[in-house]
């Protein structure tokens, strides 16, 4: 569990898990062109990014293809949010991008 | 060919054995994957099901290769949702490796076409149902939401 949250203490590596979450299955060209860091600063991440098991990686011929792994997450929330408290949060969470969406429309028709 | 695809990894400390006996028998299916079980003689080309209570038949297909306990890779389609029938066969790859004390298992479920909804729909799903079936192997206990159909996790 460490290793994974020291894998999301960083912004870069958080992007990176929201570029796949965008689109799955990225190779690492794929991945740099989206993102302003260096391939050896992608790479950097990566690695550990998928020693957290954040990341499972398949080959497909030569290609090395990336992939968002929610288990070490979903282990996070079993051990902290229980059963009932999960649709208390998920309409706390509905309610709050509802009222912000709202807003943004509001903004936008000013 | 452009296509979707999940990819889950789990950890789960156990041996092979035990893992692929979980994955496939009937007594351990019901415990972390809603009450259902798996129907197959489990060799190649042989009829796959997922029975739910009630005799609802939720998924079917067939074994397209089996090596236990290491491969196995399914031929699943599901029956009991139109829009997702009409999709037509996915492909579901369990691979289990053995690391240290640990197993490591791979699930990759696939369509060869983009947007499917079936994926859409086994994806959120499968963290549920993985996570449920690490802790009955770890702890002897599965988690509480995936042991009764229906429920969320497995439809």
């Amino acid at each position: 569990m460490d290793a994974v949250f020291k894998a999301l203490a960083d912004s870069s590596r958080r992007k990176l898990l929201d570029e796949l979450r965008k689109q799955n299955g990225q190779t690492l060209s794929e991945l740099c062109e989206h993102l302003d860091m260096t391939r050896q600063a992608v790479t950097k991440h990566l690695v550990l990014l998928e020693k957290a098991n954040l990341i499972a990686v398949v080959w497909r011929g030569r290609e090395k293809l990336h992939y968002l792994n929610p288990m070490p997450l979903r282990e996070i929330c079993e051990r902290w949010i229980g059963k009932y408290e999960r649709h208390r949060l998920q309409a706390l969470s509905d309610l709050k991008k509802g009222l912000e969406q709202t807003k943004t429309k509001k903004t936008k028709t000013k | 060919m452009k296509k979707d695809q999940f990819v889950y990894v789990t950890y789960i400390r156990t041996t092979p054995e035990k893992l692929w006996k979980a994955l496939t028998q009937p007594e351990f299916t019901r415990q972390f994957w809603c009450n259902t079980t798996q129907q197959s003689e489990w060799k190649p080309g042989a009829p796959w099901r997922i029975k739910a209570p009630g005799d609802l038949i939720t998924d079917s297909g067939e074994v397209v290769e089996i090596d236990p306990p290491r491969r196995l890779v399914l031929k699943w389609r599901n029956e009991f949702r139109p829009e997702l029938k009409a999709e037509g066969y996915s492909r579901l790859t369990y691979q289990l490796e053995k690391e240290g004390k640990s197993v490591k298992l791979t699930a990759i479920h696939e369509m060869e076409k983009e947007g499917s909804k079936f994926i859409e729909a086994v994806s959120s799903g499968w963290p549920h149902i993985l996570a449920s079936l690490k802790s009955l192997l770890e702890t002897g206990e599965s988690l509480e939401e995936t042991r009764e159909w229906p429920r969320e996790a497995c439809e």
